[in-house]
């Protein structure tokens, strides 16, 4: 009795996925849809051929990314809504690199490139990182207006600094061939790059670097509890600088996929919101990196499969695939934040709890 | 003839049962005590007294009926009345506001009437001997003043049965004295008073019978004359207990009154000169030119009531290149001037810290007992080396820890939030006795810690002084300080107002300082 509570307990984020997913469906059923062909072309759509497969992968990536983002941000008690624009930054920071310094070695060109994803988004991190730390002003306000700064910035440097005049679309010149990375040929011509396996090891680095190392000791300690840190000598608004700033990093870490492993320029608007799924990627790992990768995955799924709803099914529209798929990020970032609140209240509770 | 009759009440959370088939009865116009360790189940049971809680099974009987609450409303409408252990009043309100608050009774057109409250109260307080000035500011009256306050408000809204959850924990002897004074008289006029307290000395002082809790049920129901303070020490516990080291157990020899040797040649511990904290926009100083010193193999003892600088010390100490907690001063450790150390620097001179409050300053509550025991030694080479954790050693370190401190479960993989109050604070003292300190700083080291393991923790504090290392201990339990410590520092105000030898004061005396008399 008690192992199948604990058991529920552990699924609740499983459990609310597929309670999103029905009511979903639910609604496509309403429209005159048959739920059994809705699901069957989720599932095809999906993971149907080296192709679909190659798709999800390729939207998992980015997702990978910004959903470690959030939850190291998570692990160090901040709330990072600012991966868009971390994201963003990445990617134009290795677009220009890629622009201005086309005479790089092609081995050199593509770590410098990740490099510069790192700085750009890291950067973009840091500075609410910074603002919260050493002025107290939260994290949330502040990288949500990153956001839109990071927008304005994009715009304003692919508009009128590297514009690409060929085109009619908002893009920036292409890169160097040096710095583009080549695709796999096994998933029938989706854009998979080496950005998958770099997502690979980064989700396996984050987990390292929480469980085995000073810095990352320190920093979940910071999240768990800021006074006790404080008072076994760590420097909290060191930690949280840092950790914006890791945060930020692996965002703009989305540029690599993006800009060396796909479009090879700078697109505005690439990113299909992957910043603020991120944040749903977190809360179904409950906030730990170590389910990041299972919960990406599901999310990239997700997203290629409504792609194709549209198209698929007579009653369909793009609209409510969108619906379909909110309703799964809405029903498992509640249960999420359920989640959350409940520690933060166990914890006013135990602090409190006398004779 | 009982006020009020338990009969067979079961609560339990989850798998926790926290109150097993609790049975006891007051006896109308009592003083009842209630003791037992932490997490014993005292709490649950007048929760559950007051309708704050549902039983699962069981009832609650008064007057001969069994009685149903739905919310504290009920309860309090039937006659109850309970005095939390943190008071509940508004600290910018006058008493008379504080009063009567939520029962105000109105005239025509929702006009409250005071003048003639004013009148039912002062008959109230002259009735009960419990004079106050109603026009005062809660905020600028003494701690007992406030607490009397409270009982005033229960009677006020017509309580006969009343029940006082640890109310002697923040008074000074003599305010301790005048309350059970309040008490005696109440108990006269016929009421009934039920109370929590893990003070056995004052249970044998006032009650007439004692309930005693052990793990959720109910281990003993005395009459207060027939049983000791060793017994029910015993009963908590379920064991034998050493109470006051100093006594006869074997090892006690070596305790107390030790001369220290060779001190005049090693460097002071601790010394502050002259320290002091005000905050910008504070007209009082926190701290108000403070000289301390500590010795090795010496246990300072600083005697008060909280909240007069104690933990503004504590946090001088520890963060002296922070403006916020020192204006002005200068503090020295094991010789260093610390000025412009940060927390990390200070402890890796050698210092421990055994925080106040444990699980705000000391430990991770979601975290393992491994991450905790981690939680501050990441700077020595035997369990972090650039950079990366040795866990092997980490938890090797922590199962001896476990096993020299008693921490039970002995499961390194157990969430820290889930030990009791004592098995947390010792894992605390073996963490920071793991290090070996020089010099050691505790604060209230056996706050909310059972009976047995409080004898273990005060063995351990002089073990630690006895291989030389000085510590500074700040208590509001005068009992502790009267016995650890070789010398007693009273501060009062942000400042010290006393300075006693070992066996040159008792706990009267250390009382009219901590209320600033001049005795």
């Amino acid at each position: 009795m008690a192992s199948l509570k604990i058991w529920l307990i552990r699924l609740r984020p499983i459990i609310a996925a597929l309670l999103g997913l029905s009511l979903g469906i639910g609604i496509t059923a309403l429209a005159g849809e048959s739920p059994a062909h809705v699901v069957a072309v989720l599932v095809k759509s999906a993971l149907g051929s080296p192709y679909d497969l190659g798709m999800t992968l390729f939207y998992t990536t980015p997702l990978v990314f910004t959903g470690l983002s959030v939850a190291m941000a998570f692990q160090c008690g901040l709330f990072n809504i600012g991966a868009e624009g971390q994201l963003a930054m990445g990617a134009l920071w290795a677009a220009v690199l890629g622009i201005v310094m086309p005479g790089l070695p092609g081995f050199v060109a593509p770590v410098f490139a990740v490099l510069a994803c790192i700085l750009g988004g890291a950067a973009w991190g840091a500075i609410p990182g910074w603002l919260r730390a050493k002025r107290g002003s939260h994290e949330v306000i502040n990288t949500i207006m990153m956001n839109f700064v990071s927008a304005g910035v994009c715009s304003y440097v692919t508009l009128y600094v590297f514009r690409n005049t060929e085109g009619q679309n908002p893009e920036t010149l292409p890169i160097a061939a040096a710095y583009q990375l080549s695709q796999f040929s096994s998933f029938g011509g989706a854009p998979v790059s080496w950005a998958l396996i770099l997502a690979v090891l980064v989700w396996a680095g984050c987990i390292v670097f929480l469980r085995k190392t000073r810095l990352g000791f320190q920093l979940m300690s910071v999240g768990e509890n800021e006074s006790a840190a404080e008072a076994s000598g760590i420097s909290s608004p060191k930690m949280r600088i840092l950790a914006m700033a890791i945060a930020g990093g692996l965002a703009g870490l989305v540029g690599v996929g993006e800009v060396l492993g796909n479009a090879h320029k700078f697109k505005m608007g690439f990113s299909a919101d992957f910043g603020f799924i991120g944040i749903a990627v977190a809360l179904l790992a409950r906030g730990r990196p170590e389910g990041v990768l299972p919960s990406a995955f599901l999310f990239g799924a997700l997203h290629k499969g409504t792609a194709d709803l549209d198209f698929e099914t007579t009653h369909v529209t793009r609209e409510l695939a969108l619906i379909l798929q909110a309703l799964v990020i809405l029903s498992v970032s509640a249960d999420g934040l359920w989640d959350w609140m409940n520690r933060i209240g166990v914890k006013k509770r135990t602090g409190k709890a006398a004779s | 003839m009982f006020a009020i009759q338990v009969q067979g009440l079961t609560k339990a959370f989850g798998d926790c049962v926290a109150n097993d088939q609790v049975t006891f009865s007051v006896k109308k116009g009592s003083i009842h005590g209630i003791v037992g360790e932490n997490g014993a189940g005292k709490s649950t049971a007048m929760k559950l007294l007051y309708g704050l809680y549902k039983p699962d099974s069981g009832s609650i009987v008064m007057d001969g009926k069994p009685r149903q609450w739905r919310t504290p409303a009920d309860a309090i409408s039937a006659g109850i009345g309970m005095v939390h252990q943190h008071f509940m009043l508004s600290e910018t309100e006058t008493v008379l506001d504080n009063l009567i608050l939520g029962v105000e009774k109105t005239a025509a057109l929702g006009k409250i009437n005071r003048k003639q409250i004013e009148k039912d109260l002062m008959a109230l307080s002259q009735k009960y001997r419990m004079p106050l000035n109603l026009s005062a500011r809660i905020s600028e009256i003494p701690v007992g003043l406030q607490q009397r306050v409270e009982i005033l408000k229960m009677l006020y809204r017509g309580a006969e049965f009343m029940i006082l959850d640890e109310p002697t924990a923040v008074l000074t002897p003599q305010e301790i004295e005048e309350l059970f004074r309040n008490l005696l008289e109440l108990k006269k006029e016929g009421k009934t008073i039920l109370i929590i307290t893990h003070k056995l000395r004052e249970v044998m002082a006032i009650t007439d019978r004692v309930t005693v809790f052990r793990a959720g049920k109910v281990e003993g129901d005395l009459e207060t004359k027939d049983t000791s303070v060793q017994d029910l020490a015993d009963r908590m516990v379920g064991r034998r207990v050493h109470l006051t080291i100093g006594g006869d157990h074997p090892e006690d020899s070596k305790l107390g009154h030790t001369p220290r040797s060779g001190g005049g040649s090693l460097r002071p511990a601790l010394e502050i000169k002259g320290l002091g904290l005000l905050r910008p926009g504070e007209s009082k100083p926190r701290l108000d030119s403070i000289h301390l010193t500590v010795s090795p193999k010496e246990i300072v003892g600083i005697a008060g009531v909280e909240g007069n600088g104690q933990s503004e010390l504590i946090q001088a100490i520890f963060h002296p290149n922070n403006p916020r907690h020192r204006s002005s001063g200068q503090i020295s450790i094991l010789g260093q001037d610390i000025q412009a150390f940060d927390t990390q620097a200070i402890k890796e001179l050698g210092v421990g810290w055994i925080p106040e409050d444990r699980h705000k300053e000391g430990l991770l509550l979601q975290k393992s007992l491994r991450e905790n025991f981690l939680l501050g030694q990441t700077r020595r080479e035997q369990f972090c080396k650039n950079g990366w954790i040795r866990w092997n050693s980490v938890d090797a370190s922590l199962k001896q820890g476990m096993e020299d401190f008693d921490v039970r479960p002995r499961n390194i993989h157990a969430l820290a939030g889930g030990l009791s109050g004592g098995n947390q604070q010792k894992l605390i003292i073996a963490r920071e006795l793991d290090r070996r300190p020089n010099f050691l700083v505790v604060a209230q080291p056996t706050r909310g810690v059972d009976v047995g393991a409080i004898e273990f923790i005060h063995r351990r504090l002089v073990g630690l002084r006895e291989e030389g290392a000085g510590i500074l201990l700040i208590s509001s339990e005068l009992d502790e300080i009267l016995a650890l410590s070789d010398r007693i520092l009273v501060m009062y105000s942000g400042k010290i107002v006393a300075e006693f030898a070992r066996g040159e004061v008792d706990a009267m005396k250390l009382g009219v300082k901590m209320g600033g008399g001049h005795g």
